[in-house]
């Protein structure tokens, strides 16, 4: 790993950067990880005035829906079930409660690392109704549907998921068509596109006239993903390069997209606090309706509003930093989160806080 | 497992008894109580105040006291490198020596969840026996107590324990200075690491240990040597050393600046650590000090420290700062600079 961390090349990069701006740029990381990579390793203070970074709502403990986690709030808390999920999630604000209140009060939930080992759970305990909290990006999504997939083929009655699936391509689209936007180029995501490819990028880049740089995570890889994009903008170009060609082809992985497509069907999905957009989710196929919690509890728990003092849309978005927040640092902080971008250390807003000093002192 | 242990274990085989788990009546106080108590736990952990069997220990002590107390509750009970037995017992050992103190009695009390084997229980008190012979210390007083199924995790386990100050100790946040460098005894982030791999059920190459141990006989050899030229002494268990030293910085309004690239950290560790996308320095220890040392003396210390079988991969991982005080500074792999804060709450792991 430590040659992507190396401090000479680090340096070579950012003199690069600084030779090649020649006036103001805002770039969008789309992903979390990528926002966390740059502030936890001091990149943007780095990086010449000229550069502003926008940190994108790559984060899908930040964008899965109120409804969504009361609903898994709700599921958990029944008798009978055991609520398997990713650690991340545990922390997010539901409408009243977070799941790791819910686990305190006697719920059933459990952090693992796969959700193949919820299906295990579920053979282990044929008495429980065992829910996968199926959350993230195109990249856990292989994972998710092949769950599902074992669960079908072991015959399990008692195994399903919760999907909450978010696809990065129709946000960074949505991002751009929102005319408050003023994002120049696109650092997209390396994993995302380590199963999907790069194809979906294409027609977004000529369409937008955008130069859109597919990423990798450590710092090297996201100051040459910078790096990038600039030669591109300040050269009147805009097309889809590679950075993350190490990992990522430009056809993707086609077996991990077989399995996506067995399990799952595009539909339009609630990103939380940006709201509707088209062709932006995953939900299960009607074929695979048994492992399908939302059909199989049929929970209705209606929408309850956001915290009116919560402006994660627009963080996410990148109209607004984390610190023009009223309440960034005072009521929202990751001991009580006001929105989910101060839970998820991939989150903007959380990002900021522990990495810029602002600790209760 | 050490051959101290194995030939410790050898020694101590398991006692016949007329049954296999523990039950709540073994916690009555009653004839189940004294029937377990006799089939071993005396006799293993014998030494003539505890041999009193009576309400409490009474003893003899003189000068400046420490006293400190804790609880383990680590689930899995048995990991790689250790059991909640020796954690328990090192634990307050620790504790007592990061005050100065040449820890010499213990406390022991154990709240049982029925159901229990009583060949875990045997495992975890010959652990006990092991780590107390080791740091030189007695358990002179205890109590043990079983709960009902569900209402605990199979055990857990409370230490308190009492040393008396090492004549040339003068451990205090106060005597820190601008200029101080901030030493780490060894690698990070090993033990949380070892319960993670357990308890999450993750398999690596190869096995990541924890690293408890008692640290008392280094920090009394170092407080010979280097007495008060030693300000601080502390052990950054949970929360991981970001905490203690964010901590620390908090409560001597100084700065403490330091860099990632001398964070000493086993490779497999710190695999592990990505892998799950947890910050090592946020990971839990054992087994593992920081000092707050004058400058003078940094080299040498280290040095001292380096030559001791618990400090050999000892490094100066940071220096005390007039500049942004109550902060800490961390340079990055890269270059860049970041502040350190406190976890807040549980550090969970990420979605990807």
């Amino acid at each position: 790993m430590s040659e992507y961390r190396d401090p000479e090349l680090a340096k070579k990069y950012l003199e690069e950067i600084k030779k090649t701006v020649s006036q103001p740029w805002s770039i969008m990381e789309v992903c979390g990880g990528q926002t966390h990579s740059l502030v936890k390793n001091g990149i943007i203070d780095m990086l010449p005035k000229e550069v502003t970074m926008i940190h994108g709502p790559g984060c899908p403990v930040c964008v899965t829906p109120l409804n969504i986690i009361d609903k898994a709030i709700h599921l958990a808390l029944e008798e009978n079930v055991i609520l398997c999920s990713f650690g991340d999630m545990l922390r997010v604000p539901g409408s009243k409660k977070n799941l790791l209140e819910a686990k305190a009060e006697g719920a059933d939930v459990r952090i693992l690392y796969s959700p193949l080992e919820a299906v295990r759970i579920a053979e282990d305990n044929p008495d429980k109704e065992v829910v996968f909290f199926a959350v993230g990006f195109e990249t856990t999504a292989p994972a998710n549907a092949l769950s599902v997939i074992h669960a079908h083929r072991k015959k399990l009655k008692n195994y399903s998921i919760l999907a909450s699936h978010v696809l990065v391509p129709p946000a960074i689209k949505a991002v751009i068509d929102d005319e408050e936007s003023k994002i120049d180029g696109f650092l997209a995501a390396g994993h995302v596109c380590t199963i999907m490819g790069n194809v979906e990028y294409h027609p977004l880049s000529a369409e937008y006239k955008v130069p859109i740089v597919i990423t990798g995570f450590e710092p090297l890889d996201v100051l040459q993903g910078i790096l990038m994009v600039l030669r591109q903008l300040e050269e009147s170009k805009a097309q889809v390069e590679n950075q993350y060609s190490r990992i990522v082809k430009e056809e993707g992985n086609p077996e991990a997209q077989k399995m996506i497509h067995t399990v799952f069907e595009v539909k339009n999905q609630i990103w939380r606090g940006i709201g509707e957009i088209p062709d932006s989710g995953y939900q299960v196929r009607p074929e695979f309706a048994d492992f399908d919690a939302k059909r199989k509890f049929q929970i209705e728990i209606p929408e309850a509003p956001e915290n009116p003092d919560c402006i994660s849309g627009q963080i996410m978005k990148g109209l607004k930093k984390p610190f023009e927040c009223s309440q960034f640092g005072k009521k929202c902080k990751p001991t009580n989160p006001l929105g989910a971008p101060m839970v998820s250390s991939e989150g903007a807003c959380a990002a900021y806080y522990h990495f810029s000093g602002l600790v209760e002192a | 497992m050490t051959d101290k242990k194995i030939r410790m274990q050898l020694q101590c085989p398991m006692p016949k008894l007329d049954f296999d788990v523990i039950t709540l009546g073994h916690g009555s106080g009653g004839v189940l109580t004294n029937k377990l108590l006799d089939s071993g736990v005396f006799d293993l952990l014998s030494n003539p105040i505890l041999d009193e069997r009576h309400d409490g220990a009474v003893f003899q002590l003189e000068g400046k006291m420490a006293f400190s107390t804790d609880s383990f509750l680590v689930s899995p009970i048995f990991f790689p490198g250790g059991n909640i037995g020796e954690l328990a017992v090192n634990g307050t050992v620790n504790d007592l020596a990061m005050c100065g103190a040449i820890p010499k009695y213990l406390s022991l009390s154990f709240i049982i969840e029925e159901g229990l084997k009583v060949s875990e229980f045997w495992d975890i008190l010959v652990a006990i026996k092991v780590a107390c012979s080791a740091a030189g210390v007695n358990v002179v007083t205890g109590d043990t107590k079983v709960v009902e199924k569900g209402k605990g995790d199979k055990i857990f386990i409370n230490t308190s324990g009492v040393g008396s100050i090492h004549p040339k100790a003068k451990i205090s946040s106060k005597n820190i200075k601008a200029g101080d460098k901030v030493i780490v005894s060894g690698n990070i982030a090993s033990h949380g690491m070892a319960i993670m791999s357990v308890r999450e059920g993750l398999e690596f190459d190869s096995e990541i240990l924890s690293d408890t141990i008692n640290l008392n006989h280094t920090i009394s050899g170092l407080l010979d040597t280097f007495g008060e030229n030693i300000h601080l002494l502390t052990d950054p268990t949970r929360g991981g050393i970001a905490t203690v030293l964010k901590e620390t910085a908090q409560s001597i309004n100084l700065g403490i600046d330091m860099a990632q690239r001398d964070l000493p950290i086993d490779n497999q560790v710190a695999s592990a650590c990505e892998l799950l996308g947890l910050d090592p320095i946020y990971v839990a220890n054992e087994g593992l000090f920081i000092a707050f040392v004058d400058a003078s003396i940094a080299d040498d210390f280290l040095e001292t420290l380096q030559k001791d079988e618990n400090g050999k991969n000892a490094k100066i991982i940071g220096t005390v700062t007039e500049e942004h005080p109550k902060q800490v500074i961390m340079e990055s792999a890269i270059g860049g600079k970041r502040v350190v804060s406190m976890l807040p709450g549980e550090q969970l792991p990420r979605i990807c």
